[in-house]
């Protein structure tokens, strides 16, 4: 179905009883040209490029739960592209020019908003290196904006401005960048996707490869029967190890538990998005009312999808230094999601060395805002057999040859990242 | 999660930093690139029993070999990490 102002007035004027399901729930063909292992958005992104841009049509996603039951539903919403490094650059901002055309491609409200994200900083140092990443940012023709103090006291006046150990000393601004809803990303791609003759299959867990004598992938094992395919492609989010491993491969990834937080609703309070850069906290508010924050991951491996108390606090302590008057505002929810956490804390788009199969992962805590552009690149790989050019440096053997993209600059410690 | 210090007993999560998995050996001097690579960057990222190393530094400043669940954070052993503190075992 067609959204637009006139089915929105034909569905009110019958008491909104009579809504057409948006995407088809498709039981397995024998074989896909592409079968996409994983629902989440980049998975379902990936397929509706394939079909939209690429002319792949005959392609199924299988999920094993429900459709964005991944980390597509459990993050913070936060998309931006304000990065430093050379890969990271244009791959986040060809990522941001799609999510600002997102709704007129897909015919879905996905509530991309574009309210701002602003990082604080607080040192002469992390000044430089914010003015730095802004120049990178504005050479690329990315929108920054370099804030002195006074500019965030107008902007956001209720900061704890004279805290003695982390004084605001401004920020760097991102204009452009905002949040999004979550599932509406996720129904969106499908919706749209759907409509072009994919398969969106549910409740469908891959569990083993079909291979040729020479090892090369035909195909999926599924808990639904075995599924034919020309190319696999994974997007799997925090489960690519466990199915990489099925293919044989190891992978330069562990898997980690990130916490999110949501609190009471309250009157509209933050403008935007927020970063305390002295500790590791972020905030935005939600339509409805609540503040949604996050910060480090919890620090050790984990696939249990639920987080400790030590980050709780943590978190909590960098709400407070920045805005102590939260303190009386109560935590209404609190949840975790597996992340894979890749070595230099940068994503992997690639062929593998097992022909046939190609990997999309490695999206660490930042992969929200890479999602149309992620399903954008992933598309091209697995369509022309090679890389987009924004993605070429999300190499598999980058790790083996230095061509390392370590935004954070913190080596190969996956819990540092 | 609560971890059972061999040498302070219970204690709460925040008083210990995580090192990683316990299983990457370090490759002899003049080992190969493949060796080095695979120990540096490669991961089995077990989902379930695994082995890894924890420090206790807001306790004994012992490291620890921890045998944890990584699918359920249930905590079967801690040991003292071989030749780090393990020594203090007898004293
Ligand atoms: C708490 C939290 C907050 C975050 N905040 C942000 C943020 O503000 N901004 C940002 O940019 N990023 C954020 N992220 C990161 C972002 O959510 C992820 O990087 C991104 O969602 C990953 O891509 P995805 O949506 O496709 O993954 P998912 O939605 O996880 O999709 C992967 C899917 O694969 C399925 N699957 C796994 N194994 C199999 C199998 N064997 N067979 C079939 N299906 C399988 C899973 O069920 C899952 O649905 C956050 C993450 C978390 C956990
Ligand atoms: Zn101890």
């Amino acid at each position: 179905m067609k959204y637009s102002i006139f089915s929105l007035a034909r569905a009110a004027l019958s008491g909104h009883k009579n809504w057409q399901r948006t995407w088809r729930d498709a039981t397995p063909k024998d074989r896909y040209d592409v079968v996409i292992i994983g629902g989440g958005g980049h998975g379902l992104a990936t397929a509706w490029f394939l079909a939209s841009e690429y002319g792949i049509k005959n392609v199924a996603v299988l999920e094993k739960g429900w459709i964005g039951s991944g980390n597509a539903g459990r993050n913070t919403t936060i998309i931006r592209s304000n990065y430093g490094l050379p890969g990271n650059t244009g791959f986040y901002e060809l990522s941001m020019k799609l999510w600002e055309r997102m709704e007129q491609d897909l015919n879905y409200n996905a509530m991309v908003s574009q309210r701002g994200v602003i990082n604080l900083y607080h040192s002469d140092a992390q000044r430089d290196a914010y003015a730095r990443r802004g120049n990178t940012m504005r050479i690329n023709g990315i929108d920054a904006e370099l804030l002195d103090l006074a500019a965030v006291r107008k902007m956001i006046p209720f900061l704890n401005f004279d805290n003695a150990r982390f004084p605001v000393q401004g920020g760097l601004l991102q204009r452009r960048g905002g949040t999004a809803r979550h599932d509406a990303v996720v129904w969106g791609y499908a919706h749209a996707a759907s409509a072009l003759g994919v398969d969106i299959i549910q409740n469908c867990e891959v569990t083993g490869f079909v291979r040729e004598a020479n090892g090369k992938v035909t195909g999926v094992e599924t808990s639904r029967g075995k599924i034919g395919a020309g190319k696999v492609g994974m997007a799997v989010a925090g489960s690519s190890s466990r199915v990489a491993a099925m293919a044989g491969l190891r992978l330069p990834i562990e898997s980690h538990v990130l916490q999110a937080f949501v609190s009471e609703a309250i009157k509209p309070l933050i403008p935007g998005v927020m970063t305390f850069g002295a500790g590791h906290f972020y905030v935005s508010q939600s339509d409805k009312g609540g503040l949604v924050f996050g910060g480090d991951i919890d620090g050790y491996n984990s696939y249990a999808q639920r987080g400790n108390m030590p980050v709780m606090e943590d978190v909590c302590e960098g709400g407070m230094a920045l805005m102590p008057m939260i303190g009386r505002v109560r935590l209404l929810r609190q949840w975790g999601g597996i992340m894979d956490m890749s070595m230099d804390g940068s994503p992997i788009i690639d062929k593998t060395p097992v022909d046939g199969l190609y990997l999309n992962a490695g999206w660490c805590y930042g992969g929200f805002k890479a999602t149309p552009g992620s399903g954008f690149v992933f598309a091209h790989l697995l369509a022309r057999d090679v890389p987009h050019e924004e993605a070429a440096r999300f190499r598999l053997d980058r790790f083996r040859t230095g061509a390392m993209i370590d935004e954070k600059g913190q080596g190969a410690q996956p819990n540092l990242h | 999660m609560r971890i059972v210090c061999p040498f302070c007993g219970e204690r709460e999560l925040g008083e210990f930093t995580y090192l990683g998995d316990a299983k990457p050996v370090r490759p002899e001097a003049g080992a190969s690139e493949d060796e080095v690579f695979d120990y540096v960057y490669l991961r089995d990222n077990v989902a379930g029993q695994t082995s890894e190393y924890w420090y206790h530094g807001g306790g004994c400043r012992a490291w620890l070999k921890v045998t944890r669940n990584t699918l359920t954070h249930e905590i079967s052993s801690v040991e003292p990490a071989a030749g780090a503190g393990a020594t203090k075992v007898g004293a």
